[in-house]
């Protein structure tokens, strides 16, 4: 609770902050905002589930952790935004502000306990984000991601507010509670049709925010057009959210009808996995590739969720943790690359754009490397243990088959992923030695630092929760 | 506690190395070399064959479940562990010669792989058998990718992608496992032996044992990657995949394969022991139209691999102990081919055998040492390879009289692929590309002797490492009957 309240506040005062004549002020004060906002996420730590705003909000260990995640990938992003400097035309106090209050959405989705809560903490995330992916005002490609984004989104919202007025119609209720005791005692012989048809409804909206296939369309389009900075914070807190409300929805108040919904979002699941991985194998622009991996990542939880088995809390928040680190490496990175070659006016995001980026740049080399074998899930990183969580949490309730349909996609994944540690390692290149501000790079080391430790030691990361 | 310092200590010395400058890389890799192949020795010294798994560790790993960070080294650990050990220095010394460029890298490559395959071969919780399993792959792909020949990136893509895919179907069969072990699961191998699985549970997890494994080593049919990336990669790589990587493999089916899923082994046994029996022949003929010396060497090992494998398909005594011993003497042959035909190719600048010829004329020593690990490769007795060709062929008789007898071509074939090599490159006339050939300098002899030795050694008095082994073997052939 007390994050939401700090972060709408304080980015109120980062918005007026923008008013002052030193724009250099911008950055370390959201910077300290969001430690401050860390910080106090941990108040209500080991308080038990503790309920606010009129049982609204639920505040456990559990949406700590996914609030701490949203927080520090938060941080790390705005802390590699290097205040915007390069952009005559932007705007940061207004980009910082919306970046602060799309973290309240975010963190009343993963803590919503009912269901109006969650609809507002989807729309102020949304909202905020459709302005930020328009944000590079005079290019034609993010205006366009822009309008796409917010058509496709409205449309998927519809379907959302749609669906949870069903559940109201069925249920009598928007808390997440009583439709849980609606759900579970459902007698015998008798089909709750509405039931079922609102809780579809409302899982096509999720599914869109989190991008899973078939409602994918809009991400790699999304990805491309918005700046590379946004399309970090899309990839990383969208998804963590999304998932965080997702995995809330139905382990509280749908586990009554499992029967009925593991199979949807198992057969999603799968098309998720086969539409990311082999949509990403075909892709030239880096960028593009990485929009394509964040579908298949989508699915990888998915499974998580088709589970919801005990180890399943744990898979999404260690692969949501392990998947936030590397992709905010894998786009640091990138954006300092881009910036050296342009091809027709734009940044470089292709893989030719990477080629001899080890000779002159070892330690960025390393850092993609490592967030590359990450998300390929290569053993010693903490991609590794995410899969390793996912495929346990299907193991335990037995859908094996699904585990195996996802080893073979993730041998496909390491295809496209080695595509940019050949490039940097083995091809010839260019590339002189790229200036690298200190604090971007002890950020990105931080993140490669995280992601080899918990590859070394998951249980570290156990002990937190 | 030994255990572990055997797998910490190459990666110390891995990481010295990275951090020392490129003048002295190669001498601090050697060192490091030579001080995990005396800490093995004092292994081997204090190890006692009747007392199962020694000096292990077991640390915490993920504390709700029973994942455990242990290991422990029982006779068929030792045995891996001494060739491990014993081969790494030789490789690094092998490759002093060479000017491998960013060489500090180069060298901690090959002390990181040596690490993990210590861990591979000592792990005893199938979790960290996997970890270390799949790690041992990053430093191999690296050295084939950054030093390797021109087709490298291609072909070394493939071999990743190739092997990544059969381990990732055995984390699913270990997932499984996980799971139908009781109370608060636990990953421990030998909790594993202990499940009572249906006869179709059984069956999916043997294939997807085997497939892994069987790209790993590799057995027929899924051997395509490997002679080219034996071809491509600089020889210090090709000597880690062919003399150790690949035992990992055959480790797997002895560890994993026959304990755990015992019935599936007596379902699909044959079919396993037929692919290995293809292979034999069929790498063996292939063996016989290279004329490029790696390339040979390359189908040979696959041809010998599959013959181990058909050892340990067939579950007796002496089919385990003899894919043990073989293991050990196929490790130290082929890397003295190998060492051998990149001796040849560092002076000649060929590698093709109707390009080579009359090279002895010049040669005495070289002559003798390729003479002796040839000899070793083809089972002569009194060589290393006799030993375990020997066994593995009576093991392959007893399971069923005619694979024995299309098995037994090998020694035939075997003969006549090697007898080729060593008749084209060496004896004949003299062909322009050997003129000036030098014969062997100190650094080569050094390298070459102690594989010699070992040959004879393993020979003549195999029962040091089958003694080792026994106990081991027996209390597995035990779970497999049980």
């Amino acid at each position: 609770m007390y994050p939401i309240i700090l972060l709408s506040v304080l980015g109120v005062v980062t918005l007026f902050l923008g008013f002052s004549k030193s724009k250099n002020i911008l950055l370390p004060s959201t910077l300290l905002f969001l430690i401050v906002a860390l910080a106090s996420n941990f108040l209500d730590w080991n308080q038990g589930p503790l309920l606010y705003f009129y049982d609204m909000l639920r505040v456990d260990n559990l949406t700590l952790s996914f609030n701490a995640i949203v927080l520090l990938s938060a941080f790390m992003i705005v802390a590699i935004s290097g205040g915007f400097q390069d952009n005559a035309d932007s705007e940061p106090a207004e980009y910082y502000g919306l970046m602060l209050f799309s973290l309240v959405g975010a963190i009343m989705m993963i803590g919503f306990e009912h269901l109006i809560m969650l609809f507002i903490g989807v729309e102020i995330l949304s909202v905020a984000m459709y302005v930020l992916t328009g944000s590079n005002k005079r290019n034609l490609r993010s205006n366009e991601a822009a309008l796409k984004y917010f058509l496709m989104g409205a449309f998927a919202t519809g379907f959302m507010l749609f669906g949870i007025t069903l559940l109201y119609g069925a249920t009598g209720s928007f808390g997440l509670a009583q439709i849980q005791g609606y759900a579970s005692n459902i007698p015998a012989g008798t089909q709750p049709y509405l039931l079922y048809a609102g809780l579809l409804l409302l899982l096509i909206g999720m599914l869109f925010k989190v991008s899973a296939a078939p409602f994918h369309f809009w991400t790699p389009d999304v990805y491309e057009g918005a700046p590379t900075i946004f399309t970090t914070f899309m990839s990383t807190i969208v998804k963590t959210a999304g998932f965080a409300a997702l995995f809330r929805l139905l382990s509280h108040s749908f586990t009554g009808i499992y029967s009925f919904w593991w199979l949807v979002i198992a057969v999603i699941a799968v098309l998720t996995l086969l539409v990311g991985n082999i949509g990403a194998t075909s892709q030239n622009s880096f960028k593009r590739m990485l929009a394509y991996s964040g579908i298949s990542h989508a699915g990888y939880l998915l499974i998580a969720l088709t589970s919801l088995s005990k180890p399943s809390a744990n898979a999404i928040i260690f692969y949501s943790l392990a998947y936030s680190l590397s992709t905010i490496c894998a786009f640091g990175v990138l954006m300092l690359v881009s910036k050296e070659k342009t091809v027709e006016g734009q940044p470089n995001e292709r893989y030719e754009a990477f080629n001899g980026l080890a000779k002159n740049n070892p330690l960025l080399a390393f850092i993609l490397t490592v967030s590359m074998l990450s998300l390929a899930g290569i053993p010693l990183t903490a991609g590794f243990w995410g899969k390793f969580f996912v495929f346990t949490s299907a193991a335990e309730r037995g859908i094996i088959w699904l585990t195996v349909i996802a080893v073979l996609m993730s041998t496909v994944g390491i295809y496209y992923y080695f595509r940019v540690i050949i490039s940097s390692y083995l091809k010839e290149g260019d590339l002189i030695k790229i200036r690298v501000a200190p604090f971007y790079q002890v950020i990105l080391l931080l993140a490669t630092f995280l992601t080899i430790l918990f590859g070394l030691a998951p249980g570290i990361f156990e002990a937190l929760i | 506690m030994l255990t572990l310092l055997l797998i910490l200590l190459p990666i110390a010395a891995g990481v010295i190395t990275l951090l020392s400058g490129s003048g002295i890389a190669k001498q601090v890799a050697l060192i490091g070399g030579l001080a995990a192949l005396g800490l093995a020795v004092t292994v081997w010294l204090q190890f006692d064959p009747a007392a199962g798994t020694q000096f292990g560790f077991k640390y915490a790993w993920l504390a709700s479940g029973g994942i455990s960070f242990a290991g422990g080294i029982d006779g068929i650990s030792l045995v891996l562990v001494l060739l491990t050990t014993f081969l790494t220095p030789l490789i690094i010394l092998s490759a002093f010669k060479h000017d491998y460029n960013n060489s500090p890298t180069f060298y901690s490559l090959i002390l990181f792989m040596e690490a993990a395959l210590i861990g591979v071969f000592t792990a005893t919780d199938a979790f960290l058998f996997y970890l270390f399993f799949e790690a041992a792959l990053i430093p191999v792909y690296f050295l084939a990718a950054v030093w390797g020949g021109e087709n490298r990136l291609k072909v070394t893509f493939k071999f990743f992608i190739y092997t990544i895919f059969g381990s990732l179907f055995m984390m699913v069969a270990l997932v499984y496992l996980y799971y139908q072990t009781p109370g608060t699961h636990t990953s421990e191998i030998t909790a594993l032996y202990n499940l009572q699985l249906s006869a179709q549970a059984q069956g999916f997890i043997f294939w997807a044992f085997f497939i892994a494994f069987a790209i790993k080593m590799p057995l027929f049919p899924f051997h395509t990657w490997q002679p080219d990336t034996y071809t491509e990669s600089p020889t210090p790589a090709t000597m880690l995949l062919s003399g150790i990587m690949l035992k990992m493999g055959v480790y797997g089916l002895i560890r994993f394969l026959l304990p755990v899923v015992p019935q599936g082994m007596e379902t699909w046994g044959l079919m396993a022991m037929i692919l290995s029996v293809i292979g034999i022949i069929y790498g063996s003929i292939i063996a016989i139209q290279q004329s490029d010396m790696k390339r040979l060497i390359a189908y040979s090992s696959f041809a010998h691999v599959g013959l181990m494998a058909a050892g340990v398909f067939s579950t007796s005594v002496n089919g385990l102990q003899g894919a043990l011993i073989q293991m050990l003497a196929h490790g130290i042959n082929v890397i003295g081919l190998f060492f051998i035909v990149d001796i040849i190719y560092s002076r000649t600048k060929t590698r093709y055998l109707d390009q080579l010829g009359g090279i002895t004329q010049t040669t005495p020593h070289l002559s003798v040492y390729f003479m002796i690990l040839l000899l070793g490769s083809v089972a002569l007795p009194l060589t290393n390879g006799f030993v375990g060709e020997f066994l593995l062929l009576s093991s392959v008789f007893q399971y069923d009289g005619w694979l024995g007898a299309i098995a037994g071509l090998t020694i035939i074939l075997g003969s006549v692929y090697m007898l080729r090599l060593f008749q084209k490159s060496m004896f004949g006339p003299r062909s322009k590309w050997v003129e000036g050939f030098q014969d062997l300098t100190a650094s080569e002899r050094a390298v070459l002797l102690p594989l010699v030795i070992m040959v004879f050694w393993i020979g003549i008095y195999p029962n040091t490492f089958l003694k080792l082994t026994e106990p081991a073997v027996n209390q597995l052939l035990q779970l497999v009957t049980n």
